[in-house]
This record gives C-alpha cells, structure tokens and sequence, in this order.
C-alpha cells in the first residue's frame, strides 16, 4: 500500500504539463482519479466486508462479538498463508490449483514424522515445509522446461499430492498431534497479553510511520515530490487509532492470535519482498509482460520457478497451522474448499487474475471476507451446502469487479 | 589497419563497421554482401521495401541473428555478436517496434527493468526517480508524471520512455525499428526531436523507417537495402525522395553496379578509399564506404572510450 504513496499525481491532466503538488487534498484527488480510472484497489473488497458485516450482524447480534471476532482471526490464518501464495503464482500470471493438496501432504508429513517416526518437531517442520518447496520446484521445472500450462501441471498435481498424501497417512487415516506439542498451542493457546498486543501495534504504527519519514526526507533532499508531514501524520494516525481499536476489541475476548500475528507478519514482509526488493519488481515485469522482462534481462526463468517455490512452500505453512489448529492430519486435511477458498481469497482480496496486479495484502482482506461468510453462516446455522453457494457468488462478484475494472482501465488507457 | 586519424591509436568517430554480411533462413538469402557503417553522433536511416532486408540486418546487429558470412567491428576491433547479451554488453541497444514495456509499471520502474539501482538489499527508488528525471530533461522529453503506469501515456510517450530505457546502459549505437509508425503528427515530431538529442549526446543512431518524410527530415545518411543487397548510400543533403524511392523500389538498380567493384578488392582487406569519385546516378549520391574515422570531425559529448 505505501507504494502506492506517490501515485498521488493526478492524472487525467493533459499531457503537456508537468504535473507535481502534494499536500492531502491531492492525496485524495490521486484515489479519486484512480477508482474512476478503474484501479480500484482495495475499495471493492472493504465495501464488501463492510456490508457483509453489517448484514451478518444484523442477522446474527453474536457476529461482531469480541470472542467471534477472535475465532475469525485464528481461521484466517491458515487459509490465509496458503492464499498468500497464489498472490503470488497469480502475480505471474499463473495458477496453482494444488496448493490444498500440497497443504495436505505437509500436514501428513508432520505429523507421521512428529507423532509415528517419533522425530524432533523442529525437524518434522522442515521436513513438511521442505515437501512443499521441493513440490514447487517441480512445478517450476515442468513450467519452465517444457512449457506446460500451469493450469495442467497443477491439476495433475491436485490429484498426485492427494494421493501421495493418502499414502503418507498409510493405514490409520487420521493421527492426532498431542496437545503438550509447542506448535498446537501456537496455534490454539497462544494469545498475547494485553500489554504486549498494544506494543506490537504501536511499534508496528512507528515502523510504518518512520519508514515514511524517511523516505519523505530523501525524497525531499533529492528535490522530488514528497509527501508532507501532515500527510503522514494522517495516514500514520489513521492506522494508529484502527489498530489500537481492534487490539482493544479482541482483547476483550482472548486478544490477538500468536498465528494470526504470524500470518501478519507473512504478508507484511510480503508486501516489503514485492515492492522493495529487484525480485519483487521482477515478479510485477514477468505478470506484466514476460517478453519485456526477458528483454530487459531477467531471468524469467528463475522468476517462475522461484515464485512456484514459493508458493508451494507457504501453501505446505499453511498446511502445517491448519494441522496445528485441529491438532490432527487426516485423509481430508487439505481437501474440500481449502484449495477453492486460498484462490478466491487471492481473487477477491484484488489480486488480478491476468497478472501483474495485487498486492500481498488481498490474501489478508480476501481470506477475511470468506472466513467472515464462513463464520457468519455456521452462526445462522445454515450448513455447508448454503456456505459453497454464497461463496461462489461472492468469488464471480469478486472476478466480475475484476473484469470490469480490467475493461476501465483500459479505455481509461490504465490498462 | 591505416590510421587517418592521427589523435588516437584507434578511429574514434567510427563505432560499427558491418563488411559483407550475408545471411540465410534455409533457401531464402534474406542478405548478401550487405556493408554498413556508423559514426558517433550520426543518424542513419535503412530503408527498404518489405523483405528489403532491414529487420534482418538489425536483428543481426542486435544479436538475435549471428550472421553466416561477412565480419563486425566495433571500434575497429572485429567482433563477433553471437547474443543479444553480447549487443549489449558492446553497446548496442536496439529499440523493436513493439517497445517491450511492462504495462502495469511506472516509468521508472520500466526504465530501470532488470538494472534496479539498490540501496543495500532494497530498491533505491529516489536515486533511480531522480536519474529518471534528469535523463527526461535531458531528452526535452514531455511525460506528465515517472509515477504513472506506462499503459497511461500516450504512443509518442511510450516510444520516449523506450528510448530512455535504452540510454540507461550508456550505449553506443542505438537502432530504433520504425519509431514513428502508427504515431500522430505531434507525437512524430516529438519522436524526431528526440532522435536528434539521441544524436547530440554522441549516440550512433540507426533509424529503420518507411516514411520518406521522417528519414528527409532527421538522417544524415540513408542506406538503401533492395532484395538483401545494397542498392546505395547517399547523403541526406543531396537526395530527394524520389531518388531514395526509386532506389528502394528498384527503379534504380545500383546493386548491379556497385557488386563489380566489390568484387575486385573483396580479397583486400583494405576499406575502400573514401576519395573515391562517387557515382552520380539519377541525381543522387552514392557515397562509398569511407576510411573509418575520416567523416565527422565534431565529436559531442559522447560517452566513447568504455
């Protein structure tokens, strides 16, 4: 998001005249001409949560209770890394359908090593994780040795990792982690305390707002347009009262999820990767226009196969929380709307499926609006049936704001 | 080599001397014995019909295409362009018509593609934004803002931020494929001026167009290419449209003319003289091969000597 901090030239001026200014009102002006410029961003999405809470609530007055809330954050999680990674297979203008299979196959790992073979936990994670990096690999070798479409390697994968999976669990089907193990109460007991959870937020406001100045300073001392301090006085304000507000709210209830902060900390280094970083920017060029960035000399290649690495690898994470959280891996870990429900989040979080377009932060905003369906659906006692249905809906909603502002953008030449 | 350059130990004006390149796709010859020269600070345009032969001759000087016969050389010395990594790394940039920009980037983004400036570990987007500037002002190029995707500028920005892109590597010779097809009138001329600051930063600037109009209006030399064979080099001074449309489409034959000669001092591996009487045929000038080194004595501000 904070790359976006120097879009704030407005741009449907004509092309003559050299635009500059800066200030809040030009901020605002900046997001105006954008949303009409069909870049739409993340405003789609927190209207959508917006209503989809309000309507939940309304429904259901238990719905934006401190404890459901807390529930929500430990859902998201999981789901929430794995569509972490199809941000980034879809940044590239690639799928990957697998990623539940993959999941699956870690938590079958983890637990056949931790709790049947008797290994260290330590090792029985890098074993797990390490399955899903090598998966990822593989695909990245298919993709980039022979040109298959990562549609079909991926489907092939679905089903092999499935089985490989089935076949890991062997006879028992089911194999329950204890619950003394560190990681089961990571990802069930730990919570934390109040004092902390309000110096984690605060802290994190003091990053975001110094890395702000900072840039503004060099910004400034180099006579570029730089954001003023009032300006970021705002937005660091802004995100300061949000976050102190929601620590606040779920410290009514059992406070902030060590695995929620966790998953946080996944896309906010994420994001940092994506748009600091020669890697990220690479990531962007390949979704963009793969023969530009070949010409322009990276190496495609390695892009592809990193990025399905990647995304194998945090799909095998999220996998593991998932296990964690039931404190078991069985035959149907991984399956069911697992794999559907990562990549509609990507999707409805923002991440374009046409490449090139998204940000880590749609696997927070996206995972959030499903597991709100999710949650608030169990809540009205409506069963699974109704759950699938709403969220296919959701997730054509999603694809079709996608499309439209796709068409803007193009006739508004943001294409 | 004899040096008529008395200055240095190498020809300082000549950048890129091509010698009878000859290439071939299975039974087609697509170029035969093709010669082709460039100075430092001089805008070459190779025009030709199509299947003259120009693509080809660019793809080959861009590395796309190694040659079958024929020699390079770069600086004097002979190379040889098996990659588009060895153009590159020569200083040869070469611009295709589809520009190859990334949409979805901004302009610096696209500009720094695959050569991000980094401060320590993360990208240094000031230092890279400020550069980007400086490059623009330079190129008295028209772009509203370096912060906005390149799908929003117009064809004659897009075709600026391309060149910009290319003089980020500091190249020697840059080819621009057909930079003003498909643009309007304002935007041409914009194209054209910047191909004149390409010229006077001391760039060699090979300029490949079917418009008459932008060759006349911004080359110092043309090179006729007809049916993968030279049909002439004349001086933009002394040449009319009608001539150079005449040499593209045959109607003057000078590669029936010039192959007998050629064929003499082929086995010499001396350039022919550049005192050499030109011939005079249908009005127009058709200038020899001259010494390396021996034509442009003002030499702006190049960036040589890498």
């Amino acid at each position: 998001m904070t790359a976006r901090g120097d879009e704030r030239l407005a741009e449907a001026t004509p092309d003559e005249r050299l635009l500059s200014g800066s200030g809040i009102r030009h901020a605002l002006e900046g997001v105006v001409t954008r949303i009409r410029g069909g870049d739409l961003g993340a405003l789609p999405v927190v209207l959508g949560i917006a209503v989809i809470w309000t309507v939940f609530q309304l429904l259901n007055p238990v719905f934006l209770s401190s404890e459901n809330l807390v529930n929500l954050t430990m859902q998201c999680a999981a789901i929430g890394t794995i569509a972490l990674g199809v941000v980034l297979v879809l940044l590239v203008g690639e799928i990957d359908l697998s990623v539940g299979s993959v999941s699956g196959l870690a938590a079958a790992v983890l637990a056949v090593t931790f709790v049947q073979l008797q290994w260290n936990l330590i090792l029985s994670l890098i074993a797990a994780i390490a399955i899903g990096c090598l998966v990822g690999l593989l695909y990245g070798y298919l993709f980039t040795r022979f040109g298959l479409p990562s549609f079909v390697i991926t489907l092939a994968g679905l089903l092999g990792f499935l089985g490989l999976q089935l076949w890991v669990l062997g006879e028992t089907g089911s194999i329950a982690i204890p619950f003394d193990s560190w990681l089961v109460e990571f990802a069930q007991q730990m919570f934390l305390p109040v004092w902390a959870s309000y110096v984690v937020a605060v802290l994190a406001v003091a990053a975001y707002a110094w890395s702000l100045v900072r840039r503004a300073r060099r910004r400034a001392a180099a006579n570029l347009v730089s954001q003023s301090y009032t300006e970021i006085g705002v937005r660091a304000g802004v995100l300061l009262l949000f976050l102190l507000a929601a620590t606040w709210y779920l410290n009514l209830y059992r406070g902030v999820g060590v695995m929620f902060l966790f998953f946080l900390a996944l896309v906010v280094s994420m994001n940092f990767v994506l748009t600091r970083t020669r890697w990220g920017r690479a990531v962007y060029a390949v979704g963009g226009s793969v023969e530009a960035a070949r010409r322009a000399g990276i190496r495609v290649d390695r892009i592809y196969l990193s990025v399905f690495a990647m995304c194998s690898t945090l799909a095998a994470v999220g996998g593991i929380l998932a296990a964690a959280r039931l404190a078991s891996a069985n035959q149907s870990s991984g399956t069911g709307d697992v794999n559907l429900n990562a990549i509609a989040a990507a999707v409805i979080g923002g991440t374009s499926l046409f490449g090139g377009r998204g940000t880590a932060f749609s696997a927070l905003v996206g995972i959030v609006v499903i597991q709100s369906i999710s949650s608030g659906l169990t809540l009205l006692n409506l069963d699974s049936s109704v759950q699938f249905m709403v969220t296919g809906v959701v997730l054509v909603l999603a694809v079709i704001v996608d499309s439209i502002s796709r068409r803007t953008r193009a006739a508004t030449g943001r294409a | 080599m004899s040096m008529t350059h008395p200055r240095s130990g190498r020809p300082r004006e000549r950048v890129l001397t091509m010698r009878g390149i000859g290439k071939r796709f299975g039974a087609v010859k697509a170029l035969t014995d093709v010669d082709f020269w460039v100075n430092e600070g001089e805008v070459v345009a190779l025009v030709g019909d199509n299947g003259a032969g120009k693509s080809t001759l660019v793809k080959v000087l861009a590395g796309v295409h190694p040659p079958d016969s024929g020699s390079i050389e770069f600086d004097g010395e002979p190379v040889g362009i098996d990659s588009p990594a060895d153009a590159q790394e020569l200083g040869i940039e070469t611009i295709f018509q589809d520009l190859a920009l990334c949409d979805n980037l901004d302009v610096v983004a696209n500009l720094w593609l695959g050569r991000e400036l980094r401060d320590g570990a993360t990208l240094d987007e000031v230092d890279m934004e400020q550069r980007t500037w400086t490059l623009l002002r330079e190129l008295s190029a028209k772009i509203p803002s370096v912060r906005v995707p390149v799908a929003s500028l117009s064809g004659g920005q897009r075709q600026t931020v391309a060149i910009a892109r290319s003089l980020i590597g500091e190249p020697r010779v840059v080819i621009l494929d057909e930079p003003t097809a498909a643009l309007g009138v304002a935007q041409t001329a914009e194209v054209l001026n910047l191909i004149e600051r390409l010229r006077e930063r001391g760039h060699g600037v090979i300029l490949i167009s079917h418009n008459m109009a932008d060759v006349m209006a911004v080359a110092d030399r043309v090179v006729v290419l007809r049916l993968g064979r030279n049909n002439g080099v004349y001086n933009v001074a002394d040449v009319t449209s009608e001539t150079l449309i005449a040499a593209i489409t045959g109607a003057v034959d000078h590669s029936a003319v010039r192959r007998i000669p050629e064929r003499t001092d082929a086995a010499a591996p001396e350039p022919r003289d550049a005192d050499e009487p030109p011939d005079h045929t249908a009005g127009g000038t058709v200038i020899r091969m001259p010494r390396a080194g021996a034509r442009r004595t003002p030499r702006p501000r190049g960036e040589g000597n890498r």
